[in-house]
């Protein structure tokens, strides 16, 4: 049997019926979860600068001491129970989506490195044949200096993966993916 | 990459510059537990979602889940949604005007089992027009959401069915560049799978990349 994996294909337009209308995930983290509060606010954005309303975002992170909540983390320390760590959402009228989670703690990295604290994300839309994996990481957290992923990307591109912080809402973090064009944002081979 | 102009929506859509190669930390090995718990009995029957039975032509879809390396994959959710027999979404935003089924919802779940295995009880999705070119139809076909067990193995792809016409004009099923690679995607008349007086049978397999158990160390 061939092994090569399977090709991947648009999730097209209609993705809500079978991903999102009773099985989109909002909380990442529960209110018991331990850490600091993020409300992460994304925005998705095509190479025109339009929003786009027709886009699922997947989120995979670490609880707030950088442990995963699945069996496959092989660090062996558990993980926060409140923090289950995975969220999706499809993308409203503004192009935006919520979720309500705790900062991620720092994971092990390669050579040694820890990696500064990030959220995991694939972005699925109509026009895109092949899910988009990306990272959001927080502005001015002085862990990105020496985070060993960060550290693959061109430094004028590092930006594009940084989430702020909007002033006026505390715990709120804004973070715009731009599909292409001039901001475009910097995706990964994984 | 994939931009295909052919398909309109990637044009805008695509990211142009390279993508950046990610050596594999325990953000990529890992991935969800997700809906582990959350698939009812009958999540995987699409004709039994409702009080009637839907209109169409009842089939039974079943394959396995392995990973590149041939190995099962089990206990992972498996996420469908099609059209009806006519070729209408239950969604808001189609307005192809084909009739609705009241009996038919058009999407599923299901965990695969200890071998790989997943099936589901469904009716065989029509064609349907959408805007992409002038007198542009889609080919039957089924949505497929995998997760395997990390991030990394991710996968969504469309199902086809064996001999239809329309594939030849279909840009998303063409934005394939490997023939190999789009055969695949068609799923296989199966006998086996065939119930007697009740339902056809298609079987088709998924393969996920690996997840490199071992995160790169460098």
């Amino acid at each position: 049997m061939d092994l090569t994996p399977t090709a991947s294909q648009t999730v097209g337009p209609y993705f809500h019926l079978g991903c999102t209308n009773n099985h989109a995930v909002s909380c990442i983290a529960g209110p018991d979860a331990k850490g600091e509060r993020v409300r992460l606010i994304c925005r998705v954005l095509d190479g025109d600068g339009v929003r786009v309303d027709d886009a699922m975002i997947e989120i995979w992170q670490a609880d707030s001491e950088g442990n995963y909540n699945t069996p496959t983390d092989a660090q062996g320390k558990g993980s926060d129970p409140d923090c289950a760590g995975f969220g999706r959402m499809a993308t409203d009228a503004n192009g935006k989506c919520f979720f309500e989670t705790i900062k991620p703690g720092r994971v092990p990295g390669i050579k040694g490195r820890s990696q500064a604290p990030h959220f995991n994300v694939s972005v699925f839309a109509r026009g895109i044949l092949k899910r988009l994996t990306t990272r959001i990481y927080f502005a001015d957290d002085p862990a990105n200096q020496e985070c060993p992923i960060l550290a693959l990307v061109p430094e004028e591109r590092r930006a594009t993966l940084l989430a702020r912080p909007d002033r006026g809402n505390p715990g709120d973090w804004f973070f715009e993916v731009h599909l292409c064009g001039k901001d475009e944002t910097v995706f990964f081979d994984v | 990459m994939s931009l295909y102009p052919a398909y309109r929506a990637t044009v805008q859509r695509t990211p142009r510059q390279p993508l950046i190669f990610l050596p594999h930390t325990l953000s990529e090995v890992t991935g969800p537990v997700y809906g582990r718990n959350a698939v009812a009995a009958t999540d995987h029957d699409l004709t039994r979602q409702h009080p009637g039975e839907p209109l169409g032509e009842r089939i039974i879809v079943k394959g396995q889940v392995l990973d590149d390396g041939g190995r099962p994959v089990p206990e992972t959710l498996v996420e469908i949604w099609q059209a009806n027999a006519a070729g209408r979404y239950f969604h808001q935003k189609d307005d192809h005007p084909a009739p609705m089924d009241p009996n038919f919802t058009g999407a599923g779940r299901a965990l695969t089992d200890a071998n790989g295995f997943y099936e589901f009880v469904t009716i065989k999705p029509g064609a349907y027009p959408w805007g992409n070119h002038e007198n542009a139809w889609r080919p039957a076909h089924i949505h497929f959401s995998l997760f395997g067990p990390a991030f990394a193995t991710r996968l969504v792809t469309q199902m086809y069915f064996p001999g239809d016409p329309l594939s030849a004009y279909d840009p998303i099923f063409q934005s394939i560049p490997d023939e190999r690679a789009r055969q695949r995607l068609i799923s296989k008349f199966d006998l086996e799978i065939t119930q007697p007086a009740w339902a056809l049978g298609f079987r088709f397999d998924i393969v996920l990349r690996g997840s490199e158990a071992t995160p790169f160390e460098g």
